[in-house]
């Protein structure tokens, strides 16, 4: 059976106060499963990123519980979320939110160095964690000098560098363009692979369903439908004829690009 | 290298001009606090420099006396009932006052006339250019700085002036004896010293006394005090701490220079706090997202804080240099700076303290910070 990584169960998310004050979630049921790659899909104002917010341990809900690999939120302070975010959770954001006065390596060691792992391995790994998303060469680039899909990728090597059991991606397409949007999601959908780890996209973007195993769909804080996808040969079938280009091309296309430089 | 010293030193250099201004402020800041505490210090010393060249380990001085320029007297005969005490070995007559130098050219201008024993040197001369100490014992030889040859119309050696309508001559030139009254010192004889402030031969302003080598000095001093009515007994840390309590406190003036100094440090933590803040603002996004990834928020604080302490290095670092150059401008006037290797080291701790405190506003600001705002910006 696989191991769920991140579980809301009846989560209800209460946000502002007096007359201003909004039920953002209304009991929200979701688990995430480790080897996944799920899609959260829904209008502008459905949930999605309060969801992720107290998936990503950011909030804690108002009522209901939240279990990060079985580590209940509840009564949880700052710190406490703090700590299981540094532990358990990657998070990627639409805007990257990379650090300007850093290379992209201090970018990815950054996460180990709030974890307090010595210089010395954590340049190790965060080098690591850039080749495998097709950086071994930029690590000493500044996100100014990077496109707007490498600095994506930099982040997504943030995200991976701790081994986090969940990867929480904020409309992480969103600001690239087709290419480079394929290319981020292909990169997300190798890291679902590992059967240690779940992925979550919140996303409006249609041109990355393909990518799903699952695709969760919410509106005014309910979820109110669950997909799950049999894989990249049936993503190649539902697109039909015209749409012939499969992941599997895509990804080829992008590792020789990358290959490239 | 801690990344978090990296992302403060970035965040600092990045925005050239607000950390150029930050480190004007803290320099600033230092810089007049260094002024007033070294003023206060080279205050502080100058007015004690007469007691501190005396020789001797206790002062009999008039009750009630506040610094060694008060010019009470004293019996001569108090003299030998102190020499009458078992384990004093000298007191000596010392003689100060307030006279008129009368010039060559016609001019008159107020000195103060030190006068003692030639034998055994108990506030003699110091720092002796021209001439010698024991060129006093020339008949009517004085002994002056020479900072204040312009103010006494002489030019050195030799030259001859009045007091009390009695010729003197400059018989030794001192160097860097200045007093913070701007009024010129003037060494002689202690009959001298008499004659030309009006003092009675029976009268001394001080007696100093010599304590027997192998003597305990509290028992003595308890022996004095028992013999003597209507005087003090005092060691010489005493008197120097009474005078310089009078002239810094009593006066007024060491408040008016604290109260500068403290000036100082609240203008400068005004400043780095304001660009602390202002900086923090500006890199609240990577804050956020530094707590997104799971920091903690010591490590924020950690960020924030090296923010602090570099700027109070680099600002210590200019500020100290400014200070050193004003130091030696000031070392030749009437009233030096003076700043010590402790007041060095108090200066580096304080603008640490004030860049540290400057701090708790970013700090306040970072600790209320939303992970979850790195999703909406």
């Amino acid at each position: 059976m696989t191991e769920t990584v991140l579980e809301a169960s009846n989560v209800v998310q209460v946000l502002g106060s007096g007359a201003g004050q909004v039920q953002a979630l209304k009991g929200v049921n979701l688990s995430l499963k480790c080897g996944e790659l799920t899609l959260l899909m829904g209008p502008s104002g459905s949930g999605k990123t309060t969801l992720l917010s107290v998936l990503g341990c950011m909030l804690t809900p108002t009522q209901g519980t939240v279990r990060v690999r079985g580590h209940s939120t509840e009564g949880a302070g700052p710190e406490d979320l703090a700590r299981l975010r540094r532990d358990h959770v990657g998070f990627v954001f639409q805007s990257y939110h990379l650090f300007p006065t850093l290379t992209a390596l201090d970018n990815v060691r950054l996460v180990l160095d709030v974890r307090g792992e010595r210089w010395r391995a954590a340049i190790k790994r965060a080098k690591n964690a850039l080749a495998s998303v097709g950086l071994a060469h930029k690590i000493k680039a500044y996100p100014r000098e990077l496109s707007g899909g490498e600095q994506q990728r930099v982040a997504i090597a943030r995200a991976i560098v701790g081994n986090p059991s969940a990867i929480l991606a904020d409309e992480p397409t969103a600001a690239l363009d087709s290419e480079n949007g394929h290319a981020i999601m292909d990169v997300l959908a190798h890291i679902a692979r590992d059967p240690s780890r779940s992925v979550l996209v919140v996303t409006h973007d249609p041109r990355i369903v393909p990518f799903a195993d699952r695709i969760v769909r919410i509106e005014d804080g309910c979820i109110v439908g669950e997909e799950r996808r049999g894989g990249e040969g049936r993503v190649a079938e539902e697109r039909g004829a015209d749409e012939k280009r499969s992941v599997a091309d895509e990804r080829a296309r992008v590792q020789r690009k990358w290959a490239q430089g | 290298m801690s990344l978090a010293l990296k992302l403060a030193g970035r965040n600092l250099f990045h925005d050239r001009l607000r950390f150029i201004a930050t480190v004007i402020g803290i320099v600033f800041s230092i810089v007049l606090v260094t002024v007033q505490l070294g003023l206060y210090l080279g205050f502080g010393r100058m007015v004690t420099t007469m007691i501190d060249h005396a020789s001797g380990d206790l002062w009999i001085i008039p009750a009630g006396t506040k610094c060694f320029e008060d010019p009470s007297l004293l019996d001569e005969r108090k003299r030998f009932q102190a020499l009458a005490v078992d384990g004093v070995v000298d007191a000596a007559p010392v003689v100060i006052g307030f006279a008129d130098w009368k010039m060559a050219n016609g001019g008159t201008t107020p000195v103060f006339v030190i006068g003692s024993e030639l034998r055994g040197a108990v506030l003699a001369p110091w720092n002796v250019v021209a001439g010698s100490v024991e060129d006093l014992s020339i008949p009517n030889a004085v002994a002056v700085d020479q900072s204040y040859f312009d103010r006494l119309g002489v030019n050195g050696l030799g030259d001859a002036a009045e007091i009390r309508n009695q010729r003197i001559e400059v018989a030794a030139v001192t160097k860097g004896i200045r007093s913070f009254t701007t009024t010129p010192y003037v060494f002689t004889t202690l009959d001298r010293a008499r004659a030309y402030t009006g003092i009675s031969a029976a009268k001394a302003t001080y007696f100093l006394v010599h304590v027997a080598p192998q003597a305990d000095i509290e028992r003595v001093r308890r022996g004095v005090r028992a013999a003597l009515t209507d005087v003090e007994v005092l060691t010489t840390a005493e008197f120097r701490d009474r005078s310089r309590a009078f002239w810094l406190f009593d006066t007024g003036a060491g408040a008016a220079l604290f109260a500068g100094a403290l000036l100082g440090v609240i203008v400068g933590t005004i400043i780095v706090a304001q660009t602390l803040y202002s900086s923090t603002k500006d890199h609240i996004n990577e804050f956020a997202t530094l707590r997104a990834i799971g920091s903690s928020a010591s490590y924020i604080h950690k960020v924030i804080i090296w923010q602090a302490l570099l700027n109070a290095v680099v600002g210590f670092a200019f500020a100290a240099s400014i200070g050193s150059a004003i130091v030696q401008m000031t070392a030749e006037t009437a009233l030096p700076i003076l700043v010590t290797p402790a007041l060095t080291i108090g200066l580096f701790l304080l603008t640490v303290l004030m860049c540290v405190v400057s701090a708790i506003a970013a700090i306040m600001k970072v600790t209320r910070i939303d992970p979850a705002m790195v999703f909406t910006r």
